[in-house]
């Protein structure tokens, strides 16, 4: 029996780090928001690393929090130590770190949801969804519809989950949570093409069972880099904990390959694509045979468990298998496991169905984000969740659609990856992945973006007075280095011969100093007599710019090149079996994808550069107006 | 897209032995049926592709004029579209009776460059062939169309393979590096790095230097004649130029303006300007024609001195042999069948090379030719070797090799690897847009600006 509930602008199915974002996002632009979840005490749940951030994950952390999102501040609010990661290897790649504790976390984004106005948080595991008399209508397991104008599926593994540890299988969610089982049948009766994806996660061990007086100490900054530009920028050691490193040797190798066949991967019970950036221990041990060793970390979940989580070990070995392997490793010789390590197969879809908004192709109205979407990771989650939710809300305004290209952001490159190549395996960020990595840092992700969230309503008058005056201040600081000019002298060619670049006989520019790679901002300091007293985070970002300005003009350069190709837009409607000189492959590819422009075209494998000048001509004779 | 038949004489015009009428699209055969008459009676429709027929066409004036039909069926010929070649006796007036009568039953004019547009579009070549054909029709000489082939059979590509592959490898170990800051990626060897970039700098530097050392061959050397007044420049000029194109006089000033014209001489093209002898003078308008030579030589590539070699070096012709001895120079003794009392030695001294030549007698052509070798050391260039052709692909090079050289200062001046790396990177772009293998929209209009886009 099913009943008529209440209607809404938005639905989402799932309060994960994609859902969480969607809703909050749709409910801050003025939609009735209903956010549903199998578990209330799931909301915000990190059922893998107790950590938020890493290499580009972090730029993709502030980047939202840049938009007006909640995972930063989350993150902040119950960080337990933060490392900015690459530090010495340039301001393009680094990236933010920070280890939280996860049930704090959980708790504060379930109690921001719940404070939220227009956004209602519901326990229910959503069965079916249809499109009927205009409106999407979600029923929950208790037989209750809900009229929606916008649906946005969030499922992550929950979606006909199933875990695997060794030969047991059972039907499950993450955590040992309930899976979505009747969902996915719905979805394939409207349409959608569904697919398997795996991913895996390690043991929890007891800290006390751990020997620590051998182990590797990794400790947090010293100065420390929050993640959200409201939480000032810089502040003295707060770290709460300690993480230790320490190593798989010979033994564990031996464990691992003896009982192989009993792994649910390599015996083919798992059909599913895992991650390929994001290995088990036994496939780790199986693909590079010839590494003796493999690093692990060890990590506590938070601060009021012993729960230890150890992080590059996930695994779907038996669990006998586990402890005997984890316990060859130095320092978890007693190991305590207290959940076992499993790998758990779920449902998603192709995202090339979908176009940059996250709103698929042939259903207005219904978008995609996170894992649901071949993703992997909290932050892509997030990030996918924030844009789809702004759509959505959009969509639901009557309003032009929020889109971010690849030049714009590691937001917008991740969902030009998913909707224009799709993947084969769960689709991790990294730095690698976007061609304009000197300009999309971690530092400016505010100047990036910002702007945009205050002009979607983001962003309160606030904190966008505050950001203009950041800028402010920057460009002024900017203008002062390029304007300073710094007489030579004893004490400047002090500096500059103990830092061993060459003396100056003349006057010279404060920034052509700052720019030889030697010298930093800092260590000129006392030849700059006129410095203001500064945010250390103005002074970084106008150092970087001022250093490497070089390279960020090259970069600025490819930028407009490629936007060149990115404003030829290419109707949603044209038939490509029409157009002569198209290769089948790209014919297919392209009905598939449905590219919005030529440099989205270019980008689709399988549509070689002769078929993008058999675009460039076709549109250009006129025939795509 | 392509709706219309189109066809044109594929060969040179002029009195060839052979022309061929090229027909493609739809309607080739409905149109060669009606134009030509087989002897044997086969009609093109029925014949297998890649076989031909003999009989004749008959034209307008109702001549029967004799000619072979060769049928290609699609999409298995040039363009990918059926096409007929009519080969007949050269001849522009053969030619072109036959071509009306063609255009006459149905088939379009081609545009330059139209069949080649249609073999691309049909997928017969892919963007950097189609490229090739196009600089093969609009080469100047034999060098310039073997180095426009020489891409089209894909050698600039296998030369360009190692170069890319080294660069994608130490890109590839940059971004694990950068992605995996606490797995055990071997540690990045800055030295290694910069040993596969510069290796990868010097092989394009050696591509753009063969390209400049053969684009003396593919697009003629900028070549300014000086000397002073009546010493026989314009008689060198039009022996090389076999035309009269100076105004040749006894009369000191005769050539007041640079007259350009375009020889060639062995495998060379010349851009020979005669300037006007540099002599002072109080004639307005000779004192702008010598003004206008001492520019020509600052930015000329070559230049042809010439002197009386029965007369005494004047002061001017010491004053314009120390200014032009610091560029590529050629001292041309003229009049060498007169008795010589030109002081030889000073000249040598300034300048090394010296042709003797006698407008009369036409001799030193094959020294002139000689000096040009040394100077310009074409001698190990060979255009079949896979070399840049073209602009477009030389810029293109260039840009990657700049990219390499400033991941080189990049990395001796000690920017950290991600600033290395957006070099590193650009250029691997750069190469992929020069083989090919990326689109851009500039490279399709450089390559498609010649087919007419949009008409």
């Amino acid at each position: 029996m099913t009943y008529i509930s209440e209607n809404y602008d938005v639905g989402i199915i799932g309060a994960g780090h994609a859902g969480i974002e969607a809703g909050l996002a749709c409910a801050r632009l003025g939609c009735k928001t209903a956010v549903f979840t199998i578990n209330l005490d799931a909301v915000g749940n990190c059922p893998c690393n107790p950590s938020i951030g890493g290499t580009a994950k972090g730029i993709l952390v502030r980047e939202i929090d840049a938009l007006g999102g909640e995972m930063a501040k989350t993150a902040d609010e119950c960080l337990l130590q933060m490392r900015m990661l690459n530090r010495g290897k340039g301001p393009a790649v680094q990236s933010l770190r920070g280890q939280i504790d996860r049930r704090k976390y959980s708790d504060i984004m379930k109690h921001k949801l719940e404070l939220q106005k227009n956004l209602y948080l519901k326990q229910a595991e959503i069965t079916d969804l249809e499109f009927s008399d205009g409106s999407w209508v979600l029923t929950t397991r208790t037989g209750a519809t809900h009229k929606c104008k916008c649906v946005i599926i969030a499922t992550g593994t929950y979606l006909s989950g199933k875990v695997f540890i060794g030969e047991t299988s059972f039907e499950s969610g993450p955590d040992g949570i309930f899976p979505s089982v009747f969902l996915g049948d719905s979805l394939k009766k409207l349409g959608l093409s569904l697919r398997r994806f795996k991913t895996g996660t390690p043991a929890r061990v007891l800290r006390s069972s751990i020997d620590f007086s051998d182990l590797e100490e990794q400790p947090g900054d010293d100065d420390i880099v929050h993640f959200s530009f409201e939480n000032g920028f810089l502040r003295e050691g707060e770290n709460k904990v300690m993480c230790h490193i320490s190593w798989t040797n010979d033994k564990t190798k031996q464990v691992i390959l003896d009982n192989i066949h009993r792994s649910p991967l390599y015996s083919g019970k798992i059909e599913g694509a895992g991650p390929r950036y994001c290995p088990s221990i036994e496939d780790k041990i199986v693909r590079f045979s010839d590494k003796p060793r493999h690093q692990l970390f060890i990590e506590p979940c938070g601060e009021t468990t012993e729960e230890m989580y150890l992080q590059g070990m996930s695994s779907s070995l038996p669990e006998d298998v586990q402890l005997s392997f984890y316990k060859t490793i130095k320092g978890l010789e007693n190991v305590q496991i207290m959940r076992t390590a499993y790998a758990i197969e779920y449902d998603c879809v192709d995202p090339v169905q979908m176009n940059n908004t996250l709103e698929f192709t042939d259903f207005p109205g219904l978008y995609g984000a996170g894992q649901f979407n071949g993703s992997s990771g909290y932050e892509e989650a997030a990030a996918q969740g924030l844009v789809a939710g702004i759509n959505a809300a959009l969509k639901v305004k009557g309003k032009p659609p929020f889109v971010l290209d690849r030049a714009s952001s590691y937001i917008g490159t991740l969902i030009d990856d998913l909707v224009t190549k799709g993947c084969s395996d769960p689709y991790r960020m990294m730095t690698s992945r976007s061609e304009y990595r000197l300009i999309l840092r971690q530092d400016n992700a505010d100047a990036r973006l910002t702007p945009l969230g205050y002009e979607l309503g983001l962003i309160s008058e606030e904190r966008y007075n505050a950001f203009l005056n950041k800028q402010e201040l920057k460009k002024q600081e900017m203008k002062r280095i390029r304007e300073t000019v710094i007489s030579p002298g004893d004490e400047l060619n002090k500096i500059l011969v103990s830092r061993e670049t060459s003396p100056v006989s003349t006057g010279v520019h404060l920034a052509e100093l700052i720019k030889r790679p030697q010298l930093s901002y800092e260590a000129l300091k006392s030849v700059d007599v006129n410095r203001p007293t500064l945010d250390k985070a103005i002074f970084s970002e106008v150092e970087t710019e001022i250093k490497y300005e070089g390279y960020i003009n090259k970069q600025q350069a490819q930028i407009e090149q490629m936007r060149r190709l990115e404003t030829k837009n290419l109707p949603f409607d044209i038939d490509y079996n029409s157009i002569t000189g198209l290769r089948l492959e790209a014919i297919e590819k392209l009905n598939k994808v449905r590219p919005a422009n030529l440099g989205q075209a270019s980008r689709i494998s399988g549509v070689s550069p002769a078929d993008i000048s058999v675009l460039i001509i076709w549109l250009s004779s006129g025939r795509g107006r | 897209m392509n709706d219309k038949t189109i066809a044109a004489i594929a060969t040179a015009q002029g009195q060839g032995g052979v022309g061929i009428i090229r027909i493609s699209g739809e309607n080739a055969f409905d149109i060669a049926d009606r134009v030509f008459t087989s002897t044997s009676g086969k009609r093109p429709h029925s014949m297998p592709g890649y076989t031909a027929s003999f009989g004749h066409v008959c034209d307008e004036n109702g001549n029967n004029l004799e000619a072979i039909m060769l049928v290609f069926k699609k999409p298995h010929s040039y363009t990918g579209e059926d096409v007929i070649e009519i080969s007949c006796q050269g001849g522009v007036y053969v030619t072109k009776s036959i071509l009306r009568a063609i255009l006459d039953n149905g088939a379009y004019p081609a545009e330059a460059g139209e069949f080649t547009k249609r073999a691309f579009l049909n997928g017969k070549m892919d963007l950097l062939e189609a490229e090739s054909v196009m600089n093969i029709i609009s080469a100047k000489n034999k060098t310039a169309l073997k180095a426009a082939n020489s891409v089209l059979e894909g050698k600039l590509g296998k030369r360009l393979k190692s170069v890319k592959e080294d660069l994608l490898t130490v890109a590839a170990h940059l971004s694990a590096w950068a992605d995996y800051p606490e797995d055990e990626i071997p540690a990045v060897n800055e030295d290694e790095i910069f040993t596969a970039v510069e290796k990868a700098s010097n092989a394009l530097q050696a591509l753009i230097d063969e390209c400049d050392r053969g684009r003396v061959l593919t697009e003629g050397i900028d070549t300014v004649i000086v000397g002073k007044p009546n010493v026989g420049k314009s008689t060198l000029m039009n022996m090389l130029s076999g035309s009269e194109r100076s105004i040749v006089t006894d009369i000191p000033g005769t050539t007041r303006d640079i007259v350009e014209d375009t020889v060639n001489l062995g495998n060379y093209t010349l851009r020979l300007s005669d300037t006007a002898g540099i002599r002072f003078t109080d004639d307005i308008i000779e004192k702008i024609g010598v003004d206008k030579a001492l520019d020509k030589i600052n930015t000329g590539e070559l230049i042809l001195a010439v002197f009386d070699g029965s007369g005494k070096l004047s002061e001017e012709d010491k004053h314009l042999i120390d200014k032009i001895s610091n560029y590529n120079c050629i001292a041309i003794i003229n009049k060498s069948d007169l008795p010589q009392i030109i002081d030889r030695e000073y000249i040598s001294q300034k300048i090394q090379h010296i042709v003797y030549t006698s407008a009369i007698s036409q001799e030193g052509a094959d020294n002139l030719i000689a000096a040009l070798d040394d100077i310009f050391s074409t001698g190990a260039f060979n255009p079949g070797e896979g070399i840049l052709a073209g602009e477009r692909q030389r810029n293109t090079a260039l840009s990657a090799l700049e990219a390499l050289i400033e991941a080189k200062y990049s990395l001796q001046a000690g920017y950290t690897l991600d600033a290395v790396t957006v070099s590193i990177e650009f250029a691997i772009q750069e190469l992929l847009a020069l083989t090919g293998e990326r689109a851009t929209e500039e490279i399709v209009n450089k390559v498609f600006e010649r087919f007419c886009v949009g008409k």
